[in-house]
């Protein structure tokens, strides 16, 4: 008999190239994962594949869409990024970001009718502050009660879907609207300005290019960013070399709070213009897996957006050419993140091949 | 309004029957947290179940068969997350998570042809007993054999961790897996074995959703239940006599609830529906309070990657 004899060793560094490499490896290992699914199903794996990704951006209209998914995506994971780099876990972006479409959609009902260069940006920041709000909520509770933060941020997701649920249907719906579950359509200076006619790509997306900017200022040139760093990779060292641990929680929580609000306002305001039951496809949860495709990096959190974006588009896709449901997006989403935390497995072990050896029998 | 004995004792029927899917899933789950692994992937896990379950009847038109299924496939879906968060060190919460995206997606995906299938009748026990003893009768009888397991399970549970080697065993390795495997205890096989178990009552509690308490396949039909079972788990301090009081206490919520609609009491139905989740924010902030009191029970080494050099 032959074995194979493999040794698992322990690295002692993490070099550079894989650990960005493996985010790669992954996304290949999710098509394979993928096109075996569609053929146990009964598709052809690769028609199937080329409906889910290349398909929906093969035209101008496709590629805008992409760019419209991945705005509040890569805006959310930003945001994350700084709690998950200091290890708070913030799971209830999305009901920041209802929240912020809340408090934003409500200002934007209020100025109804307001035409002005200054509603937008009032409608905008108070969309940030009000994501901010919402997610200061588990950090407190986190930092003065020692309150599990992952159970809290998640419970208030589901608290802000039913509050978002109670005003479109009463107090918010449209006068005109015959009980439609949703606002009025929001005037015309209340809304993101399109850049292309015909496209539905909006301004929104210069917020997050200079949220990505911010952020990448504030991680790798400021005492705090280092602060926060240090946090993550070990408590202990962070509270002998003195930071203030509490507000270093609420800080990280706000910052990702305002961006998961920001995308929250910028999605009423931009390609939806109103209020109403359904103003996100779980970006705030899908945003958990860019932030780790992206390495909790800046720029690679640009690329993962992208990625995760066109999961979203070819579940569309492959619904109408595949009869497929379309939380089949959840399953890509599912397997990318599986697959990269597997291959992490890489990064800090070496796996050699000592080769064949024949077993005395 | 009329007072009526037999109309309480039909609403505690209803709230037990209410409250067995978090039963089954918390009870699960809190042997996997024991064994000091924090799976948040319930919720994608009990998803998985229910659709399996219900894809077993309808093809099978067999509910002992369909029951087994939906523990099966638990099961096998919670392999996914033993051999990442365990064989390869991934991080305990992103990988629950993927789990839970991961099920919700296939749970659909395999769910596409059943949407709109009648359920079927599952057999219901002492029925004759239900109508005849006043008051009693619908608390007591007329349930499914799964209720009876399920508030059987946390004193099972409770007797299993306390007073067999076993349940010691899986304590230890949740409290100190380093000392448990200089103790020459398998802490990979016992950590393995209790992602598992949770997987299966998790599938089981998914069952209880699609072929018992609302006989038929919705797209996310758990709504979120995964989600509390984890918060009792937490709610319980880890123990599983309390995670059955406060399955009753969400149960009774959700009945509440549905009754306060009907009598068209003057308060949002979304404020009612709310309630759970506030009611579990409110409970974690005052038992978390008490740092000892979570100390005392909680595994110390939950959700921390081990790794036994070799």
């Amino acid at each position: 008999m032959e074995a194979l004899l493999i040794k698992v060793e322990k690295r002692n560094d993490v070099s550079p190239s894989i650990y960005f490499l493996t985010p790669v490896l992954a996304i290949f290992l999710t098509l394979i994962g993928g096109a075996i699914i569609f053929y146990v199903l009964g598709f052809n794996p690769i028609e199937a594949l080329k409906f889910f990704f290349i398909t929906p951006i093969s035209d101008l209209y496709g590629l805008s869409e992409l760019l419209v998914k991945a705005t509040p995506l890569c805006l959310i994971a930003i945001g994350l990024s700084f709690c998950f780099k200091s290890n708070n876990w913030n799971i209830g972006a999305e009901g920041q970001l209802i929240f912020g479409g809340i408090v934003g959609g409500g200002v934007a009902l209020l100025f109804y009718g307001h035409e002005g260069f200054y509603v937008l940006p009032i409608i905008i920041l108070s969309g940030a502050i009000g994501g901010m709000i919402f997610a200061m909520i588990p950090a407190i509770l986190k930092t003065y009660f020692n309150t599990n933060e992952i159970l809290v941020s998640l419970m208030l997701v589901y608290v802000a879907k039913l509050l978002l649920d109670y005003l479109v249907v009463g107090p918010w719906s449209n006068p005109e609207g015959f009980n439609f579950p949703e606002t009025r359509q929001f005037s015309e200076s209340a809304r993101m300005p399109i850049l292309f006619d015909g496209l539905r790509i909006h301004a929104g997306i210069f917020i997050t290019l200079a949220t990505v900017f911010l952020s990448w200022l504030i991680l790798y040139k400021t005492y705090l960013g280092f602060q926060i760093k240090v946090s993550g990779l070990s408590l202990k060292t962070a509270k002998y070399a003195g930071y203030k641990g509490k507000t270093m929680i609420i800080i990280v929580f706000v910052i990702s709070g305002a961006c998961a609000g920001l995308a929250g306002v910028g999605e009423i305001t931009g390609p939806i213009g109103q209020l109403h039951r359904n103003i996100s496809p779980d970006y705030g949860f899908t945003a958990i897996i860019v932030a780790f495709l992206g390495r909790l990096n800046p720029v690679g959190i640009i690329f993962a957006s992208l990625v995760v974006a066109l999961t979203y588009l070819g579940a569309e896709t492959a619904q109408i050419f595949l009869q497929v449901p379309k939380y089949t997006g959840q399953v890509f989403q599912g397997m990318i993140l599986f697959f990269l935390l597997g291959s992490d497995y890489l990064l800090f072990f070496k796996i050699k091949f000592l080769g064949l050896r024949k077993n005395e029998l | 309004m009329s007072f009526d004995i037999n109309f309480i004792g039909i609403l505690i029927g209803a709230i037990m029957a209410s409250s067995v899917p978090l039963i089954l899933a918390a009870c699960g789950e809190l042997i996997t947290e024991r064994s000091g692994v924090l799976n948040l992937g319930v919720e994608g896990m009990m998803i998985i179940g229910a659709i399996s379950g219900f894809a077993l009847m309808v093809v099978t038109d067999n509910l002992f068969l369909a029951v087994m299924g939906s523990m099966l496939s638990g099961l096998i879906i919670s392999i996914i997350f033993a051999l990442l968060t365990q064989s390869l060190l991934t991080n305990h919460v992103a990988t629950g998570l993927a789990l839970t995206i991961f099920g919700i997606g296939m749970s659909a995906m395999i769910g596409k042809n059943f949407v709109g299938i009648p359920g079927k009748e599952f057999p219901l026990l002492f029925v004759s007993l239900k109508e005849s003893v006043p008051f009693f009768g619908p608390i007591f009888f007329g349930h499914s054999i799964i209720l009876y397991f399920a508030f059987l399970l946390p004193f099972l549970t409770n007797y299993f961790l306390k007073n067999t080697k076993v349940g010691l065993i899986v304590r230890a390795v949740g409290d100190s897996p380093t000392s448990a495997s200089n103790q020459g205890i398998n802490v990979l096989l016992v950590r393995y074995s209790c992602i598992l178990y949770g997987g299966a009552m998790c599938g089981l509690a998914g069952a209880y959703l699609s072929l018992i308490y609302t006989p038929q396949w919705i797209e996310n039909m758990t709504g979120g239940r995964g989600w509390i079972a984890l918060a009792l788990v937490v709610f319980a301090t880890w123990s599983p006599i309390k995670v059955l009081i406060g399955a009753l206490i969400f149960g009774g919520i959700t009945i509440l609830q549905l009754h306060m609609q009907a009598v068209g009491l003057r308060i949002p139905v979304q404020l009612l529906s709310a309630l759970p989740y506030i009611m579990t924010i409110i409970v974690l902030v005052v038992i978390s309070r008490d740092s000892r009191k979570i100390k005392l029970n909680t595994p110390t080494s939950l959700g921390q990657i081990f790794y036994k050099e070799k």
